[in-house]
């Protein structure tokens, strides 16, 4: 079933043109990634539809209705949350209360302390480190620890589609494989639809069932996560291999 | 009356007034933080609150307490309304044009004040007779009891809100990241015009409990508002514990220069200290950098 699709979309900065007829989208219960180099329009794409950055033409459908025309809270409670860029924790407040600000739309709802703890729980199981220090504040975690909150605050809206932006930036391989496989667990236990931005191609194209690949504000490929880990041109520019190894193949 | 007697009862009024200012700071506190903008009108509820009282007590013969929530309930509106008249349409303008236009309404609000209420000054009943207290050998009147116990009441309460309830955390999250607060579904907007209600609800408060004792006019918003302005600096812009002691320091010196020196040094105080932190310790006497901002 087909739970976000974004047709021909258009995305300016002022006079910067950033997102150019960009369409995509994603099926219930996928991991999709999307590749680019740097300014290619990545984080671009996730806030037009969050509707941080509004869209200027195109259309964005989610489970079939139009969402491009909505507010960023009201993004949120149809069950799209995004993890920024560089995670953007609130740092001088503690763990625990950057989670509970996760479900503020529930809360807003008067969804009852029970379930919203239930919830709490659930991310402290998936991030046992969190629970370890719910009471400190979130400006004193480690990078890693950090990246686990902006995720957990995220989860604690229940989304049905989570946006990552780069979650592995600037951490050690072992720290990104625990934040992936906590992703891989997501999909799996909850049903989560993920839409992972990443510069790190490899990992999140083992991760993922398809990906689409961005260059300077356009789709440049669509094809599965398999075919694009063989594909010699995404090997070339995002893969890191020499032109020599790939021909010796 | 000896020299300790007297030292005790400056310090025990200036406490009193300085209760007042440490409110009115916290109200720029609270809006700076949630916005990043110093609100130069924040004196100017400060006279609603007195003004309304007046108004609903001597003009419409409602009963004081009722007359007073009643004043409350109206300036924290102004509040409101200034924010979506003035502010809001503005968003995108830069630090000095939010200091003009938070000037500029001032004055706006100020002269409507005059226009309505005209140029005399007013007098509040005090809350609960006149009858001196002594204490460590000064003597106060209930009405400064009635300020010490209302603002500590205000001051735990807000500390209970910021503190331990889903606003008041959201609250907090726009004043460090706006941008992820509306990430997690926090509507920025009505934040911020939550603590123009706020700001504008305590400043009134404020001028409402000492309305007793100093009387009240159109014109009363500019001194108390750079008094409570001064407090909030001494703090660093603090919304807890900083803007509170700044704005009591503030007021026990002020007692003590007038006091001692001249009645006319009184307000000469406020703007030494102002000048001084603004030069030595811009960050304010007790901020120990970012994270002590809550
Ligand atoms: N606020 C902004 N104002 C003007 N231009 C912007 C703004 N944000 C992004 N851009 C431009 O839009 C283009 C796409 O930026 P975007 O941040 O989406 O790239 P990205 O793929 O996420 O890059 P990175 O990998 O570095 O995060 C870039 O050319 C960038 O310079
Ligand atoms: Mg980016």
């Amino acid at each position: 079933m087909e739970m976000l699709k974004v047709k021909h979309i258009n995305t300016y900065y002022g006079q910067v043109h950033a997102l150019k007829n960009v369409s995509l989208h994603l099926n219930q219960g996928e991991i999709v990634t999307l590749i680019g180099a740097n300014g290619a329009g990545k984080t671009t794409i996730l806030n037009s539809l969050s509707a941080v950055t509004p869209i200027r033409s195109g259309e964005i459908l989610f489970e079939g209705n139009p969402i491009h025309a909505l507010s960023p809270e009201k993004i949120v409670d149809l069950g799209i949350s995004q993890v920024p860029e560089g995670r953007q924790v609130f740092k001088p407040l503690t763990v625990e209360d950057n989670l509970e600000l996760g479900a503020y739309l529930r809360y807003r709802r008067r969804e009852g302390r029970a379930r919203i703890r239930a919830s709490l729980d659930e991310i402290y199981r998936l991030f046992p480190r969190l629970l370890e220090r719910r009471r400190q504040l979130a400006g004193t975690l480690s990078g890693g620890e950090q990246q686990m909150l902006a995720i957990g605050r995220a989860l604690m809206a229940r989304p049905k589609l989570l946006l990552l932006d780069e979650p592995s930036m600037g951490l050690a391989p072992l720290v990104v494989q625990e934040i992936f496989s906590v992703i891989a667990t997501l999909t799996r236990e909850l049903g989560t639809t993920v839409l992972l931005v990443e510069q790190n191609a490899k990992a999140a194209l083992k991760l993922a069932d398809r990906g689409y690949v961005l260059e300077t504000g356009k789709v440049i490929i669509e094809e599965s996560a398999g075919d694009l880990l063989e594909n010699r041109e995404v090997q070339r520019a995002y893969l890191g291999k020499e032109k020599k190894e790939i021909w010796e193949r | 009356m000896d020299f300790s007697q007297q030292i005790s009862q400056y310090i025990l009024s200036g406490l009193a007034t300085g209760a007042i200012y440490a409110l009115i700071g916290l109200g720029f506190a609270i809006i700076y933080n949630s916005t990043g903008i110093i609100n130069f009108a924040q004196g100017e509820f400060v006279m609603l609150g007195g003004m309304f009282g007046v108004y609903f007590h001597t003009v419409h013969n409602f009963n004081l307490a009722v007359a007073l929530l009643l004043a409350i309930l109206f300036a924290a509106v102004s509040g409101v309304l200034f924010e979506r008249l003035a502010i809001r349409p503005l968003r995108r303008a830069t630090p000095l044009g939010l200091v003009i236009i938070t000037i500029g309404g001032s004055i706006l609000v100020r002269g409507l004040a005059m226009l309505v209420w005209g140029k005399d000054t007013h007098a509040l009943p005090t809350f609960s007779g006149d009858e001196p207290l002594s204490l460590a050998g000064a003597t106060l009147l209930p009405q400064h009891m009635w300020i010490f116990a209302l603002t500590v009441l205000l001051i735990v309460l807000s500390k209970l809100f910021f503190q331990f309830t889903i606003t008041g955390k959201a609250l907090r999250a726009c004043a460090v990241n706006q941008r992820a607060a509306g990430l997690v579904g926090i509507d920025v907007r009505r934040m911020v015009m939550f603590s123009f209600l706020l700001a504008s609800g305590m400043g009134a408060l404020a001028g409402i409990i000492i309305a007793p004792l100093t009387m009240t006019s159109y014109d009363v918003g500019i001194m108390l508002g750079l008094k409570g302005f001064c407090a909030a600096i001494i703090g660093g812009m603090s919304n807890g514990l900083g803007t509170v002691l700044g704005g009591l320091i503030l007021g026990v010196l002020e007692a003590l220069g007038a006091g001692l020196i001249s009645s006319g040094y009184k307000d000469a105080v406020t703007f030494i200290i102002l000048l001084l932190i603004l030069f030595l310790r811009p960050q304010g006497l007790f901020s120990r950098g970012e994270s002590e901002r809550v």
